[in-house]
């Protein structure tokens, strides 16, 4: 009887690295066409024969992605770094300072200033991208960077998930620290702010990933090319004329390596952030 | 002092634009946003009555109807295989969650431009050749329509990670007391699956439908990426936002139509959202 459930174990076990096998070679052969063809030579890339590894590596690829005058990569990386690091410092900071308030502070509508703000929860940004694009343009923020970063600082689901999460912080510490004679703003910056950096960094890094591949309102906002994010830069290559098909790809390689990096020294605080903002209401 | 900016942020970039909006939806407003012309309803009609608007809802539903249920069966798949690994757990986590980190673009222009590429050199088309097959034009094709195809595996491909991480930190969290229990009534395989595991998954499972059903209803950026090509995008699979897309900011700038549109859209989802809501009481869990 044992040594029946052990064989089915083990064929089990088996099926199971055979199934993970399968699916990881799946997941990595994006990756590894991207690298490959990044540094190829368009001609061999478009050639018929299939080439496993570039027959020439081509490095010059790389310094091609920021010299192309049509495209201004260089450009587009600048906006992509300054509208992901504004927007989440700002998400941060006014969403957890709202979360804090409205975990801890009373007064009088604070039920309805809490309703104001899930309600928002039920409705995605992206399907009210008409309505907020009137309103962008008539402040006259089309194709500025400010037009790219403002709307994007109120997320109400951060605003929630600080709230819950400074429920969940124990009480005692803070009314110690108001005992001491510090005021709720105090108390914030001193004792909840440097006891949170964990739940920080896991809200932070989802919303600079969120922010660094938005796609649709850089879109509709970033009209003149030098308000375009990488994601614009690299929609607009591929869309558009014909190409140098190794270099585009390069320039994917470079629009990913700063998440890449970041999943590689970050990856426990980005599950964090997915098991967090993937089940607000579990 | 807390609660103020965000509240003031919130009310001037999400409530005042969909306010203005509603309003704009009732007049005829073409490249302005401070219209005169009233035209009551008829924006409403002219998008109800628009095969286009309606082929775009449609669109939407055969996504969602695919898409919905094979990324909760392969991530909770995915999420039940590596949960069992002892050996290289984290490795198998990491490449299946990987993705994530990636954008639909990239994802957009890998699927497009490499591997299924209509010529010869695509990968897809690499490995037919290798079958002794003809190439096929994944993208250019509409009988049958293979660009199906080339956007649900993209899409498969970046999310699958995100929902696995969610059922992995929920398949922790089931007590192994309760397996412990089950194997002494001589419970095995899929009878442990079929009445702990997937019970004990409940409020994870609706939330996933929830949120797949949101994005997929959402979905833009792969459409337009892999669909359009030299500016022009093809007149079929166009998911509701793309075609608000084209509507309001196409050429014309029709806002009075592109509003009307949005509040559509807008009331569609909430609706969705507070009935699923209601039915399994994910809004509960605010209070």
């Amino acid at each position: 009887m044992a040594i029946v459930q052990d064989r089915s174990q083990r064929a089990g076990a088996v099926g199971r690295y055979a199934a993970l096998g399968l699916g990881t070679l799946l997941f990595l052969i994006p990756f590894y066409l991207l690298v490959r063809n990044a540094l190829m030579r368009d001609v061999d890339l478009t050639a018929p024969d299939w080439y496993w590894l570039p027959p020439h590596w081509q490095w010059s690829n790389l310094a091609g992605v920021f010299d192309d005058p049509a495209v201004p990569m260089g450009r587009a990386l600048l906006n992509s770094v300054a509208i992901s690091v504004v927007q989440t410092a700002g998400v941060l900071v006014l969403s957890g300072l709202a979360g804090y308030g409205l975990a801890r502070i009373p007064y009088r509508f604070a039920n309805a200033v809490f309703y104001t703000i899930t309600a928002t929860l039920l409705i995605p940004a992206a399907v009210t991208f008409v309505p907020s694009f009137v309103l962008v343009s008539s402040l006259g923020w089309v194709s500025t960077l400010r037009g790219l970063i403002v709307p994007g600082l109120f997320q109400a689901l951060a605003t929630f998930l600080f709230r819950q999460f400074f429920l969940s912080f124990p009480k005692e510490i803070e009314e110690a620290a108001q005992i001491d004679g510090l005021s709720y703003w105090g108390v914030f910056w001193r004792v909840v702010v440097p006891n949170s950096a964990g739940f920080a960094a896991a809200i932070g890094t989802i919303t600079f990933i969120g922010s660094w591949n938005a796609f649709l309102w850089p879109l509709v906002i970033g009209r003149d090319p030098d308000s375009w994010t990488v994601q614009i830069a690299l929609s607009t290559y591929l869309t558009a004329q014909k190409v140098d098909l190794a270099q585009l790809f390069m320039a994917a390689l470079v629009a990913i390596l700063p998440l890449l990096l970041m999943f590689l020294f970050l990856q426990r605080w980005i599950v964090e952030g997915v098991e967090r903002t993937g089940i607000a209401g579990d | 002092m807390f609660v103020g900016p965000f509240v003031l942020g919130l009310v001037v970039f999400i409530y005042v634009p969909i306010i203005w909006s509603a309003y704009l939806s009732f007049f005829s407003a073409y490249n302005t946003v401070t219209p005169t012309t009233f035209v009551g309803f008829g924006n409403y009609l002219d998008m109800v009555r628009d095969p286009a608007f309606r082929s775009s809802l449609g669109t939407f539903l055969v996504f969602a109807a695919f898409i919905v249920p094979t990324t909760f069966v392969l991530s909770l798949g995915t999420a039940l295989l590596v949960s069992r690994t002892r050996v290289m757990q984290a490795f198998f986590r990491s490449v299946f969650f990987l993705p994530v980190a990636c954008s639909y673009v990239v994802a957009a222009l890998i699927w497009k431009m490499s591997i299924f590429s209509g010529v010869r050199f695509g990968l897809a088309n690499t490995i037919l050749g290798w079958l002794g097959r003809d190439p096929v034009p994944f993208l250019s094709l509409t009988h049958p329509p293979w660009y199906w195809l080339v956007i649900v595996t993209a899409r498969l491909w970046l999310q699958i990670g995100f929902y696995m991480i969610l059922f992995l930190a929920a398949l922790q969290r089931i007590s192994p007391t309760l397996y412990e229990a089950a194997a002494i009534d001589g419970a095995r395989g899929w009878q442990v699956f079929r009445w702990i595991t997937l019970p004990q998954l409940r409020p994870t499972s609706t939330a996933v439908i929830l949120l797949l059903l949101i994005n997929a209803f959402q979905a833009f950026d792969e459409f337009f990426n892999i669909l359009s090509t030299f500016g022009t995008y093809p007149p079929y699979a166009r998911p509701p936002l793309v075609y608000l897309y084209y509507t309001a900011l196409g050429q014309g700038q029709d806002f009075g139509h592109g509003s009307a549109g949005a509040v559509i859209l807008t009331l569609i989802i909430a609706i969705v959202a507070v009935v699923q809501g209601r039915l399994t009481g994910i809004g509960r869990a605010v209070d």
